[in-house]
């Protein structure tokens, strides 16, 4: 092994995209020119169970510019139906196992029954709104209170991925030898992702070959799953998506749309875009179910837990039985002999929901953390101390030790940071003006997701000495770009300004999508095991080449900086290597297998959450005055975009824990609320400033760069944390999300 | 802001009722005149996004709601969304493609790269057209000001805090 | 959105003609009402008048104290508008809690009272809704009614009016000026929002054709004192759960004169009269104010959803008129709202 001196890595690296994204120039899957495109516009079904009865096409194939309007009689039937497993395992990815309009049957609002191509946008839009289409129609069930006694247990959920109940010990019995109960219901509404971009493909055909620019967290997930449902050739598929307008989940799964884009491509024969509406977002690309919790902790009266109990209810789809894992990590992460995680799952007129950030840990650890501060509160003990005596070094589940932590210092460092010392614990104890205000913390933890698949990467240097190392990953605005040109540069033994990142495209080598904070991970290591490759290959032609300096030089001693290869006083540049010996450039892949699911470890991020709230009592407001966030995500590549990342998840615990939900209509089964004018989401008065606090631990089992990523933890705990902090300003324990002004009367 | 191109005071045939079938719409935009055939249905953003491949205005809502098609017309800070562009003909339209001066990026621009103030980047534009606006406006005084006339841009990535930290680093440098 | 022509006019009459003579035709201002619902398919007009080039933007103070704000006068240059700031601080700050500053930079203020409600099933154009299509029934009575009124309601309709600077000009007892087909009319802004009684459709007693021209406010030494308190989950960028526009002057411990309005709550922007006549010459106690709070809403209708609404509004007016007679509502330019705490 040669010696890598690190300096990149660790640098807080203005983005390397972001010269594009400011000025407009960068361009978005439904962004990209190409002549003589064609608009498809999704029509979605009125109802929500039933069947579709008759779409009547005349009026709008009669608009000026209409060039196809595709039903169930003519859109194609899918070649094969793939099963829904999650992106991460780097196969097919359909979001769902059913695929509209191959049937007249409507399982859910919104789901879609005709494409109505045209071309113009608006043509195709207004040409929508004149199918007349007939219906017959049977009463839905979405709700929560609907399908309460239709529950049932399944046995796995999350795509087969997740069994659906845990448990270690008895109960029962943990919970007969508690000196204190709590108990609790704990409702999270509905979520919507909501990026600002919409979900969008770009289809284009030539002859028997598919090129599509679409919004994706995986391009090869793109590929993968467009293949199989098509019958087409992976040879025949290239998938672009350079850059997607946020994701937050709902473009980890490869929905319908990109494969509907690339059937009506071929049916007109021309490019065809197909953007959903902002309405759409709501019921064509998942969503975080509507959940209920039921928490029982036991504990004695010096704090230790002796029992969880932690039960979930949401509604999943007629065809897949999914519910995000919220159960799993209040197995985990605190010590307690007795455990039992059951889900309970009904059928419903919905989609499948899918992944939305920190899917299952932000729903299942804001029960977790505020069932834990009702037992501080119970208990008369301060909620970080209650914690530290529950501490667990190993994962309770398993009993193997985490191979990072951390845990420990996140709680100190963000106490002392937030001034959590001398909290007066009394609730309503502190007040300004109008304003009640109170402080609340959590834990926050992430698991380090297990993968499948190989990940792999290239790294080219060019003679002069730059170098381009590719991965297939779009960048989503996580900063992956600018992150892999760092551990590229490092890798290599380049400055970052002679390496560029090459991304967002199926033709590079194959990444998983970059999903459950995985991205930088898994990505770094193929990044770094090309480069490193690379830089191998290079020393070894240069002390093997008898016309170089480091001729004879042990390649274990030589020292790549600013591309020079130094042994001792010998050196060589790269440049002068390559030009000396008539290579224009050369190449390396890199591939990392991802260490095997029976290591002898636990993986998981962790972190602590602290927030403070003001609370105007008769006003029934909840105002978030600062949020301090520690998190030991193993290393950081770049602290400016992973405190960016942290941030915003942070600030996203805020939306769902006082602003964000879907609302559902029982009766005819269709979100109410599907727009950004009323599904809130935090606007720029709603956000205080925020410190995040990074404490780096190493971990040299989850990855070679020891990277355990910063894309969920963030939000983890975050609305326990203010839950938390309304019950110590008001005493008002409200045990649901968000918390609404008409809670706080 | 971008130099204005040549005014265009008279609106051709506006006066005469126009449509519904595609017309000869003029708009400058960026200092620039274009000639485009548009229905008079078409909205200032997809004029600039569908028409003239100005992709820098985003389209997140088309409702108002997310003011990531955010664009100046005459100066002020406007929706393209819920603009017609026929209703453009003699005003000039600013997009975050204008900011730039002599291929130097604007000042606003240079401190979101600086600052962090985006992730995935597509309320970027938006938020960038607004903040510089915000400053020329005066609203720009303290934090609980930028905040408040910052609100129209909805950030998904919640980069509030560091779009903010951009707009107080630009005021205070000028 | 349905393919449409466009003619822009250049003088006012020939709008008005065009407009009153066609029954599908639609006037077009600011756009931030009429664009979003063309699209949603909720407004059906076959030809839009561009109004945006008549000369009806002017806002000027009146001799008398009061003001004429122009039609097309944007909601950003009235707000910024010394002589609005100085003189009606409640205008001011109604404005400037409404929207987002680029809305406020489209929409005029002729728009902003004509601006339709933000009913869910109203802006669905296939939900039943008296409002857009007579006579097919109210989706919100026994649907997801929390943002909806619960004053001036009817079994037809439960739309709550959706302006801010309505619930200003309501308590200042604004005058609108029009042109229609049949000459130039002035309304009383209480008379120019109707209840939806039986033809909630009809919000407006305006003819096809009639165009706002002028928004009169009179002098009210009062409004001096004034302010606009808006409650909503979001800190911006929304519309109101609550709304008070509120002016008040003491003498010696006695309240001399007092305006109060409603927004957020009502089917209209609601002069809160039963209150004021309490108020008037009551002492400036919070009890006090409660109790005209009290009467105020004492005819309200709540749906299930909504009936936090009847507390909140209570508790806003007291709000309002504690931060009056505590001095910590006063000056033209507060931040505003109620705001963050820090």
């Amino acid at each position: 092994m040669t010696a890598t001196i690190p300096s990149a890595i660790g640098q807080p690296l203005d983005r390397v995209d972001g010269p594009a994204k400011v000025s407009g120039s960068a361009r978005y899957s439904a962004e990209i020119p190409l002549p003589a495109m064609a608009y498809a516009y999704v029509v979605g079904s009125r109802i929500a169970a039933g069947r579709v009865t008759g779409i009547d096409t005349s009026a709008a194939l009669a608009e000026e510019g209409v060039l196809a309007v595709l039903t169930q009689q003519t859109l194609p039937k899918i070649a094969e139906q793939p099963p829904l497993v999650p992106s991460l395992a780097g196969t097919a990815a359909p979001g769902q196992t059913f695929f509209p309009m191959q049937d007249d049957t409507v399982h859910y609002a919104g789901q879609p029954i005709a494409l109505v191509v045209a071309d113009t946008w608006e043509r195709a839009q207004y040409a929508a709104r004149l199918l007349r289409v007939s219906y017959a129609e049977t009463p839905p069930v979405t709700t929560l209170d609907q399908g309460r006694d239709l529950s049932y247990e399944p046995e796995r959920i999350f795509g087969g991925w997740i069994p659906g109940r845990i448990e270690r010990g008895n109960v029962e019995a943990g919970l007969r030898e508690a000196d204190v109960r709590v108990e609790g219901t704990y409702t999270y509404a509905a979520n919507n992702h909501n990026p600002i971009e919409p979900s969008c493909t770009t289809a284009q055909w030539d002859g028997d070959n598919l090129l599509l620019y679409d919004a994706t967290q995986g391009v090869n997930a793109t590929q993968m799953t467009v293949s199989r449902l098509l019958g087409v050739p992976m040879s025949k598929i290239r998938v672009i998506g350079h850059y997607a307008g946020g994701s937050f989940g709902c473009k980890a799964m490869i929905h319908a749309h990109p494969t509907l884009a690339a059937m009506a491509a071929r049916a007109v024969g021309r490019p065809v875009k197909l953007v959903l509406t902002r309405e759409q977002m709501f019921t064509s690309v998942g969503h975080r179910e509507e959940q209920e919790q039921h928490l029982t902790l036991g504990a004695t009266r010096d704090g230790r837990l002796t029992a969880i109990r932690h039960h979930k209810l949401s509604p999943t789809s007629h065809f897949d039985d999914w519910a995000e894992p919220s159960v799993g990590v209040s197995s985990q992460i605190y010590a307690c002999p007795h455990y039992e995680g059951v889900y309970r799952l009904f059928r419903a007129n919905t989609m499948t929901p899918t992944f939305m950030r920190a899917p299952g840990e932000a729903s299942g650890m804001y029960a977790l953390e505020c069932a834990l501060d009702e037992l501080a509160h119970e208990l008369g003990i301060d909620p970080i101390e209650l914690r530290l005596r529950n501490h667990t070094d190993v994962d309770a589940m398993t009993g193997l030790p985490w191979s990072s932590s951390g845990l420990k210092e996140c709680y100190e460092r963000g106490a002392q940071r937030f001034g959590w010392a001398g909290r007066d614990p009394r609730p309503g104890s502190r007040r300004d003006g109008n304003w009640l205000i109170g402080t609340g913390m959590a834990t926050a933890c992430y698991p380090v997701a297990p993968l499948a698949n190989p990940q792999r990467a290239r790294a080219r240097l060019y003679a002069d000495g730059t170098a381009v190392v590719q991965a297939a990953t779009p960048d989503f605005g996580t900063g992956v770009a600018t992150v892999m040109t760092q551990v590229a540069a490092d890798g290599l033994g380049l400055s970052v300004d002679r390496c560029r990142f090459e991304n967002g495209d199926t033709d590079l080598p194959n990444i998983a999508a970059a999903v459950g904070s995985a991205g930088a991970g898994m990505i770094s290591a193929a990044v770094h095991s090309a480069a490193t490759a690379l830089r191998s290959q290079l020393i070894r032609s240069a002390v093997g080449d008898p016309g170089s300096p480091l001729h004879g030089a042990d390649p274990v001693d030589v020292v790549v900086r600013d591309g020079v290869m130094t042994a001792g006083t010998a050196s060589e540049s790269y440049s002068d290597l390559l030009r000396r010996t008539f290579q224009p450039d050369v190449e390396a892949a890199g591939q990392w297998n991802p260490p095997a699911h029976d290591i002898p470890y636990a993986t998981m991020t962790f972190g602590a959450q602290f927030a403070e709230v003001a609370v105007d009592a008769e006003l029934g407001l909840v105002r978030v005055r600062r949020m301090t966030g520690a998190f030991a995500p193993g290393r950081v590549l770049n602290p400016k975009t992973a405190r960016s990342q942290l941030m915003g998840g942070m600030l996203w615990g805020l939306g769902q824990a006082l602003l964000e939900a879907n609302h559902m209509q029982p009766d005819t089964g269709r979100w109410v609320n599907a727009s950004l004018g009323e599904y809130l989401v935090p606007v720029n008065a709603d956000a205080p400033d925020v410190d995040v606090e990074l404490i780096e631990v190493e971990d040299d089992i989850v990855n070679p760069l020891g990277v355990k990523g910063v894309g969920e933890i963030g939000q983890v705990g975050a609305a326990a944390a203010i839950a938390n902090a309304v019950h110590h300003a008001t005493g008002r324990r409200v045990r649901k999300l968000p918390i609404m002004i008409e809670d706080l009367l | 802001m971008s130099t204005p191109g040549p005014a265009l005071t008279q609106p051709g045939t506006a006066r005469a009722e126009r449509g519904p079938g595609p017309v000869r719409v003029r708009l400058s935009v960026n200092g620039t005149e274009h000639t485009l055939d548009i229905e008079p249905r078409v909205s200032l953003l997809d004029a600039l996004r569908e028409r003239l491949d100005l992709t820098g205005a985003k389209r997140g809502c088309d409702q108002g709601t997310c003011g990531a098609c955010t664009v100046w017309v005459d100066g002020r800070r406007v929706l393209a969304c819920l603009t017609l562009a026929m209703s453009c003909e003699g005003h000039e339209i600013t997009t975050v493609e204008g900011l730039s001066q002599d291929g130097e990026p604007h000042p606003m621009q240079q401190a979101f790269v600086e600052q962090d103030a985006f992730q995935c980047g597509y309320c970027t534009p938006g938020q960038i057209m607004s903040a510089v606006a915000l400053i020329a406006e005066g609203h720009a005084g303290d934090d609980a000001e930028i905040k408040e006339w910052m609100s129209g841009n909805i950030c998904r990535c919640a980069a509030y805090p560091h779009i903010r930290a951009a707009i107080r680093a630009v005021r205070d440098q000028t | 959105m349905r393919p449409i022509t466009y003619l822009r006019a250049t003088d006012t009459a020939t709008a008005v003609a065009a407009v009153s003579t066609d029954p599908t035709s639609d006037f077009l201002a600011g756009g931030t009402t009429e664009v979003d619902l063309l699209r949603q398919d909720v407004l059906n007009p076959r030809r839009l008048v561009d109004i945006n080039d008549l000369p009806l933007a002017g806002i000027e103070g009146t001799p008398e104290g009061g003001l004429r704000i122009g039609a097309l006068a944007r909601m950003s240059e009235v707000a910024a508008a010394p002589v609005v700031r100085e003189r009606f601080p409640l205008i001011a700050q109604a404005l400037e809690l409404g929207a987002s500053a680029q809305l406020r930079n489209m929409a005029s203020m002729g728009g902003n009272l004509l601006q339709r409600v933000r009913c869910s099933y109203f802006r669905d154009a296939e939900s039943p809704c008296n409002k857009r299509d007579p006579g097919t029934g109210c989706s919100a009575i026994e649907g997801f009614s929390r943002g909806h009124a619960v004053l001036g309601t009817s079994e037809h309709c439960i739309a709550t009016h959706p302006s801010d600077v309505a619930v200003a000009l309501v308590a200042l007892d604004a005058r609108v000026h029009t042109l229609g087909p049949n000459g130039e009319r002035t309304h009383a802004i209480d008379d120019f929002f109707l209840l939806p009684g039986d033809s909630p459709h009809r919000e407006h007693p305006l003819e096809h054709g009639e165009l706002i021209t002028a928004i009169e406010v009179p002098a009210a030494p009062v409004a001096r004192h004034s302010l606009y308190l808006k409650v909503r989950d979001r800190e911006s960028y929304e519309f109101a759960l609550v709304s008070v526009a509120a002016a008040l002057s003491v003498m010696d411990g006695t309240i001399a004169e007092v305006r109060v309005a409603l927004g957020g709550v009502a089917t209209k922007p609601w002069r809160a009269r039963r209150a004021e006549d309490f108020l008037v010459g009551a002492t400036v106690r919070r009890d006090d104010f409660a109790m005209a709070a009290r009467v105020e809403l004492a005819d309200a209708r709540p749906t299930p959803m909504n009936a936090f609404k009847v507390e909140l509004a209570q508790r806003a007016i007291i709000r309002a008129l504690d931060m009056l007679s505590d001095g910590t509502g006063t000056g033209p330019a507060p931040r505003p709202g109620i705001g963050s705490p820090s």
